[in-house]
């Protein structure tokens, strides 16, 4: 397999390419994402992913919105890591504004951020089992996020954007169901998640599929920016949590899960394991919330003190970077997220050219994007 | 014989007899025939939704869901509201399609499998045609239905649309060679083609246990090529939706998006009733060596619901395949066919032959 650049592939088109559009709308690629793919045959000979229709400009519109209502659009990014995206402006603006939260605050956002990953994961697994052709995974992964989206419903009213973390804390206070429902529900996913291996993982034809499938070495995942599972894949140690802790991530026990092969396989592996980790950290935590404020009494308008700013907080998918540029105004005066499926995306090319069409979509599906977390 | 009470050939005698005292021979005929033809396309009509029906409620069963339930009791009348929408939809026929093949494709598949189901013994003398070369038969007009798949492919000018039907053209092709050799182990035991004959001859047993383990490995490799011949999941790369969207039917809307599926779960009623008959028994009750009470009181079950029901043992299991496999790749598909099914095959046709001429199966 020859490696291709970027650089090459823009202007490798010509005239007698089959190129076929995978995408903007195609079951596979979960939103508006378009592959523009080369076929010679079935074996794919570049891979072309255009980003950008569904770009809001969330950048930009920060610039005329206070931090709080930064949270917000937050959530419009990677809507299923909702919480870990509030708790990264959060943070940043706690940090800039040298507030320290109660400690009650940081296990609360702690297991809300573990829920949201298994809720993500979930999904995830729902969505690559159907990729490729296992159409009942779906069905499995969807039943059990149901459970999740329920605790979250009941504890802030809001399914999917849940807005709840904000500069110095929660909006309100736990729901008094929340910590028995959430028990359940790990007691209850214990029992089901080796249902997920028994459908899926130990299947021959699955294995078949995805083991030395688009296979990334640890130096070519960091050249490339990759983050989050399909980093810690190829044995790239990148996760957040461990390194520059945050919340109450000091305060608990779990595994950094790392595989060396790099492939489809071991990215699956990867979320899969993870989820058990999550689990681990959220009983280590849900019985311990310590009694106090959900919240502190922020002053009614935030100001930044003049400076740059950033935070680092692992999502679902990756390393979530903030970045702020503060004029000491109520509003950043210049704000740039780097989303971690902005830097997964274009590896793209790079694991998927020189296999089949059905690579690239267990490929791509092993990369687990979020579409609006690429255009944002 | 004591499952001639329900023998349906004397039904079929006097009907004929009574045509032809009634009429001309050439009237009497082409009455008989168009008698026949109508039977056949309610029949076939009738078993296409509500194997329709019956996917979705297995496919509802398997992913914890309740399925079709809004439309009558149980949602029984879903696919035929379903039918009604599809024949009222706008057909769609886009730019630079070669409007020839692309109207004729739906027509030639739906075709395949009508003239298959002619050929298929329901109960004693419940047939339309016993043809002397039934199995031949039966597998020479199941491979016309990758023509239509090809054409629609070619046809459509839509790029999605020509890689599902390539793709099918080098899987049904390469399967059929698996399918026909597993049907052959069962010729060489039975020693004919007819399937009437087939049937007959497992009075006192079923093929796949008569036959020890080379028929019951000619059994799974028939039933995993002829899934994949069908092209059902795991082996519907000629569809794979989530990665040609629809495959070579992409393109196709209204009643001819309905012909190809229809011929889709026809040509699974097909394979799985072939399964029935050659493995199975077809309509024959099972019958264990000399119990005589046991052997007696399985006459008295109509011979229609053990066909019925083994075919729809068959199906569940195909169903069964399609809801809990991931797609194969087509490179693995076809290794799995050239690299193991093919050669297992023709090993145990080897084998089959040898304890044929030996005389050790179970007579």
């Amino acid at each position: 397999m020859q490696e291709v650049e970027l650089q090459d592939i823009l202007t490798a088109r010509e005239d007698g390419d089959y190129i076929i559009n995978i995408g903007p709308q195609h079951p596979s690629t979960h939103g508006v994402l378009r592959f523009v793919v080369s076929l010679k045959g079935e074996m794919l000979e570049y891979v072309i992913p255009h980003c950008g229709y569904i770009h809001r400009g969330i950048e930009k519109m920060c610039e005329r919105l206070t931090y709080p209502q930064i949270i917000h659009l937050t959530d419009r990014m990677d809507y299923l890591s909702a919480h870990m995206n509030n708790e990264a402006v959060s943070l940043l603006v706690e940090k800039a504004t040298g507030v320290e939260v109660p400690e009650r605050v940081k296990y609360i956002r702690t297991i809300l951020s573990e829920l949201q990953r298994i809720q993500s994961h979930q999904l995830w697994w729902a969505a690559f089992g159907m990729d490729m052709g296992g159409l009942t995974c779906f069905f499995y992964g969807l039943r059990d996020r149901e459970k999740i989206l329920d605790i979250f419903e009941e504890s802030f009213g809001s399914r999917l954007l849940h807005s709840y973390i904000c500069p110095g804390g929660v909006m309100n206070d736990i729901h008094p169901n929340f910590q028995k429902r959430t028990k359940e529900f790990i007691k209850y996913f214990r029992k089901k998640l080796p249902e997920y291996d028994e459908l899926l993982t130990g299947n021959i034809i699955f294995e078949m599929r995805t083991k030395g499938m688009g296979v990334l070495s640890k130096g070519e995942a960091i050249s490339y920016g990759l983050t989050g599972p399909p980093g810690r894949a190829s044995n790239f140690a990148c996760d957040i949590r461990k390194l520059y802790p945050y919340s109450a991530y000091d305060k608990v026990e779990f595994k950094e899960i790392l595989y060396t092969e790099g492939d489809t396989w071991a990215r699956y592996k990867v979320r899969m394991a993870e989820m058990w980790e999550s689990m681990k950290i959220i009983e280590q935590l849900i019985d311990n919330i310590p009694e106090g404020d959900f919240t502190i009494k922020m002053k009614p308008v935030i100001r930044l003190p003049e400076g740059e700013y950033s935070q680092r907080v692992e999502t679902a998918r990756g390393e979530l970077g903030v970045y702020v540029v503060s004029k000491g105004e109520k509003t950043p005066y210049r704000m740039h997220f780097r989303t971690p499926n902005f830097s997964n995306l274009f590896v793209m090319n790079r694991l998927a050219a020189g296999n089949k069409i059905a690579d690239l979509i267990a490929i791509s599906g092993s990369l687990d994007l979020v579409i609006p977390d690429i255009d944002r | 014989m004591p499952f001639n009470i329900y023998d349906f050939s004397g039904t079929t005698k006097a009907i004929d007899q009574f045509l032809y005292a009634k009429m001309p021979p050439t009237w009497a005929f082409i009455t008989e025939l168009a008698i026949v033809g109508l039977i056949i396309l309610l029949f076939y009509a009738v078993i296409g939704l509500y194997l329709v029906y019956l996917e979705r409620k297995v496919c509802a069963f398997m992913q914890n869901r309740v399925g079709p339930n809004r439309v009558g009791k149980w949602g029984l009348f879903q696919t035929i509201a379903d039918l009604i929408k599809l024949l009222m939809k706008e057909l769609i026929t886009i730019r630079k399609a070669d409007k020839l093949l692309f109207n004729i494709a739906p027509f030639i598949v739906i075709i395949a499998s009508f003239m298959a189901i002619a050929a298929i013994p329901f109960a004693k003398g419940l047939h339309a045609v016993d043809f002397n070369i039934g199995v031949f038969y039966m597998m020479a007009v199941s491979s016309i239905g990758v023509i239509g798949i090809l054409l629609a492919g070619w046809s459509s000018n839509s790029k999605y649309s020509l890689i599902g039907a390539m793709r099918s053209g080098a899987q049904v092709v390469s399967y059929e060679l698996s399918v026909g050799l597993a049907l052959l182990s069962v010729v060489i035991f039975s020693g004919s083609m007819q399937l009437s004959t087939i049937i007959e001859s497992q009075a006192n047993g079923w093929w796949i246990f008569k036959g020890h383990i080379p028929a019951i490995i000619s059994f799974v490799i028939f039933l995993i090529a002829s899934t994949a011949e069908i092209n059902r999941g795991p082996f519907d790369l000629a569809e794979a939706e989530s990665e040609l969207t629809a495959g070579f039917h992409t393109e196709y809307s209204g009643i001819r998006f309905a012909f190809f599926f229809l011929g889709e779960y026809m040509n699974m009623f097909i394979v799985a009733s072939l399964a029935a008959t050659v493995f199975l028994g077809g309509w024959m009750p099972l019958h264990i060596g000399n119990l005589q009470g046991f052997n007696h009181v399985m006459d008295f079950i109509p011979p229609i619901f053990w066909y019925f029901g083994k075919t729809i043992f068959i199906m569940y299991l195909i169903m069964w395949f399609k809801w809990t496999f991931p797609r194969l790749r087509i490179d693995q598909l076809l290794t799995l066919e050239w690299k193991y099914l093919l050669p297992i095959n023709l090993v145990n046709i080897l084998i089959i032959s040898f304890i044929v001429l030996m005389g050790w199966y179970i007579k």
